[in-house]
Parts: C-alpha cells; sequence; structure tokens
C-alpha cells in the first residue's frame, strides 16, 4: 500500500531577491556619493546653530589659519568654461591636459604665473604642491589686480552660462585673525557680492534663547532678515 | 538562482556502489544581505553628513555705506560691539559721537552666564521697554540695532560667534563694520585702565 506522505516543507527562505535589493541599493548609494574632495589645508571652522546646507555648484574659498586663500568650484562644467576664460584673458598657454587637470582638480592657491607649472604636474603628485594662496591686492580689491577678486568674478560669470549662478561660500579657520578675514569679505563686497555663505560647524541651539523659542514656536516664524546700516 | 544542481545527471549507478551522501549546495545568503545593508546604512549617511553647514551672511555693501546715513540709528537702540585680542569683548550702549563723553566700556568674553549674552538680552529687553514710554524720539517700533566691529587682533572664530549671537538671541538689525580709530581709542583707554586697577 502506498503511503500517504506530507511533503516536508522547508523553513529556509530564499535570501536571494533581498541580496539582490541590498545590493541594488548599495550600488546606487556608492554611485551617488559624492566624496569629500580633497582638501589642500586642515580648516577647523567655528561653530554656529546656523543649519543651512551648503548650497550647490557653489565657490569655496578656504583660508587656513595663516590667511592663504584658496580656491576651489563645486561645477565642473562651468570649470571648463572658466579655465579657458582665465587661459586667453591671462595668457596662461595651457594645453588641453592642463585644462583637464584644472577640471578635475580640487581646490588650489596659487597666483596666476604658478597655475602652467602646477596644472603641468601628475594629479597625483598635485597634493604635494605648497601652495602660497591666492594674493589679495587690497589697495583697490578690483579684478584686474586683486588675483581673487578675478578668479570669483571670471567663476560667477562661467556659472552664469551654465544656468546655475554660483553662491560664495567662505570656509576659515576659527584661530584665523580677522584683518585676513576682512581681505577676502572686502574682496566680495568691493566687488558687489554682499551675500555670501560662512561654512561652521553644526552646534546647539542654547535652551530659553529667542532661537530656541522660535524653533519650538508652533508656526514656523519668518526668516530673520538681516538690515545694513 | 543559488543553488546548482549536483544530482549528476541522473546517471546510474551499479548494485553495491555506495551511493555518496548528497551535500546541499545552497548558501546560506543572509550574512551577505547583512553586509548590504550595513554598508548601505553607511553610504546613506555619509551622503548626508558630509554636507557641511553655512551661516548666511550680508554685509552692507560700499554703496549702501555712502548712500545710507550712519547716524540713522537712534542713541538709545544702539549698542556697539568691539571684538578684541584674546576673545575679548567690549560694548557699550549709544553711539558714542560725543567725543566729550566717551562711553563706558564694558568687557566680557563669550560664554553661557553672565556673557555678552546677556547683555544683549538685557539690551534688547531695555530697547522694547524704553520704546513705549513716550520719550521725545521713542517710537514703538525701534528695534535694537548692535553694530559689530571686530578690532585687528580679533579672530574669525570671534566674528562668526558674534553673529551667532545675533541669531540666538533674534537680532535681527546689526551690521558689521571697521572699527574705527576712536573705537580703539576706547579698548586703549579700557585696558590703561584696567591695568591701573
Amino acid at each position: 500500500m502506498a503511503k500517504h506522505k506530507l511533503p516536508r516543507k522547508s523553513t529556509h527562505i530564499d535570501m536571494t531577491a533581498m541580496c539582490d535589493v541590498a545590493f541594488l541599493l548599495l550600488t546606487f548609494f556608492m554611485l551617488a556619493t559624492k566624496f569629500k574632495p580633497d582638501e589642500p589645508v586642515v580648516v577647523k571652522t567655528p561653530s554656529s546653530i546656523s543649519d543651512i546646507i551648503m548650497p550647490e555648484n557653489s565657490i569655496l574659498l578656504t583660508v587656513d589659519p595663516s590667511g592663504k586663500v584658496f580656491f576651489d568650484y563645486d561645477n565642473k562644467k562651468a570649470k571648463a568654461i572658466l579655465i579657458d576664460k582665465v587661459n586667453t584673458e591671462k595668457g596662461l598657454n595651457l594645453t588641453d591636459a592642463e585644462k583637464e587637470s584644472f577640471k578635475r582638480g580640487a581646490s588650489f592657491g596659487l597666483p596666476f604665473n604658478q597655475m602652467k607649472a602646477y596644472l603641468a604636474i601628475d594629479p597625483i603628485n598635485q597634493k604635494e604642491y605648497k601652495f602660497t594662496g591666492i594674493p589679495i591686492d587690497t589697495t583697490t580689491y578690483m579684478a584686474n589686480v586683486n588675483e581673487l577678486a578675478y578668479w570669483v568674478q571670471a567663476a560667477r560669470t562661467a556659472g552664469q552660462e551654465t544656468g546655475t549662478p554660483p553662491r560664495i561660500c567662505i570656509k576659515c579657520d576659527a584661530s584665523t585673525v580677522y584683518p585676513r578675514v576682512k581681505d577676502v569679505i572686502k574682496t566680495l563686497t568691493k566687488n558687489k557680492i554682499d551675500r555670501f555663505n560662512l561654512v561652521t560647524s553644526l552646534e546647539a541651539i542654547p535652551d530659553g534663547s529667542a532661537a530656541a523659542m522660535e524653533r519650538d514656536a508652533p508656526t514656523p516664524a519668518k526668516k530673520p532678515e538681516t538690515k545694513t546700516q | 538562482m543559488a543553488e546548482i544542481d549536483t544530482s549528476g545527471g541522473g546517471k546510474k549507478k551499479g548494485p553495491g556502489v555506495k551511493k555518496a551522501k548528497k551535500l546541499s549546495t545552497r548558501i546560506d545568503l543572509t550574512p551577505m544581505v547583512d553586509l548590504g545593508f550595513l554598508l548601505i546604512t553607511f553610504f546613506i549617511f555619509t551622503t548626508t553628513m558630509s554636507k557641511p553647514k553655512t551661516m548666511e551672511i550680508m554685509m552692507p555693501t560700499e554703496d549702501s555705506i555712502k548712500k545710507e546715513d550712519q547716524t540713522k540709528a537712534k542713541d538709545y537702540c544702539t549698542m556697539t560691539i568691539l571684538l578684541s585680542k584674546e576673545h575679548r569683548v567690549y560694548y557699550y550702549i549709544g553711539l558714542a559721537d560725543d567725543p566729550l563723553a566717551p562711553p563706558a566700556l564694558e568687557v566680557t568674553y563669550f560664554q553661557n552666564r553672565n556673557g555678552i549674552r546677556d547683555a544683549l538680552i538685557a539690551h534688547k529687553k531695555k530697547v522694547y521697554e524704553e520704546r513705549l514710554n513716550g520719550m521725545p524720539g521713542h517710537k514703538a517700533d525701534d528695534e535694537p540695532v548692535i553694530i559689530i566691529k571686530p578690532d585687528v587682533n580679533s579672530q574669525y572664530e570671534d566674528m562668526v560667534n558674534i553673529l551667532d549671537e545675533m541669531q540666538i538671541n533674534g537680532l535681527n538689525t546689526y551690521a558689521m563694520i571697521d572699527i574705527t580709530d576712536v573705537d580703539k581709542g576706547f579698548i586703549a583707554a579700557t585696558e590703561a585702565a584696567n591695568v591701573g586697577n
């Protein structure tokens, strides 16, 4: 007599599908992640309660403790336009490879006359380059003599051409003396740039302060507006 | 999908041939899934956390400095803050436009208690009370005005801290301008007086 056999069901779940999903997501996040670009100097930013996220496609001016200024522009398309413009206007005689190196490169801080020598270096060895900082002329702050002003203006024009006008962010070390910071700020204000962002690290809002009350208020309060004198 | 058929293609074994125990090739994928999700978590965190936070600042432009009258601010509303060396903060109330009556400079530091924050809160409260007392020139919509003048020996940290204090204390009318020789004189005088004590 045939014995009726109950099929034994396995409790083993096939993980394959889940594994597929996990790695698909992993691949997505890996490709979507933009790693922090190499920084020429270590900068310790002061902290503030402000939690505005750094805007996309911004010009980043890094100021190290000794006051050296570095320039970076987070927009590859605009950077290509920028280097072409700089190349013709300042007569740097860059090759296509050197332009490509500029486009891919991170923060740099050096006068125009050293640009070619720096960009000719293999990208892997560029990190070892000793930067002197972008020169700031403090007599007029105008773009024809002040190299930082030139870079900022040229980058803004290049950004306009790509359709994304950049915002300017200043990332400065907490221990930099004020006159060095002032030179950078003056360079911007003298060239009619009066709104910019300062990169800070986040700190908690002190309890009981006006900002804490505003945060806890049921209706979102108006964004504070700074008035100028 | 994760199994490989190892049954040997159905080849008949002769009698007496011992049947080898069929080992399952099914691999437990659970640790791999664990690892996958761990890495996902890592990437999610790094993407959102690497975005630096910023503080927006609006500086008075050259044009606006020239155009607008510097003395528009009312005497009782105005508080001038001078940032000096060693994170020292000097402040005085009023415009200090009378050279015969120099303002009384108070010295303080950035600290949570009895620091510049308390001075700012006190000033704000005072302005809000005084604007309603009906004195000539006092209007009900007057706001406290803070003028920040960082000295040459102050640090960037001081500048950010004081701008942060503005935000913490909800002071929306402030301006950061260059320090004048007059203000430098006030600091020097206060320092000299403190040494004498």
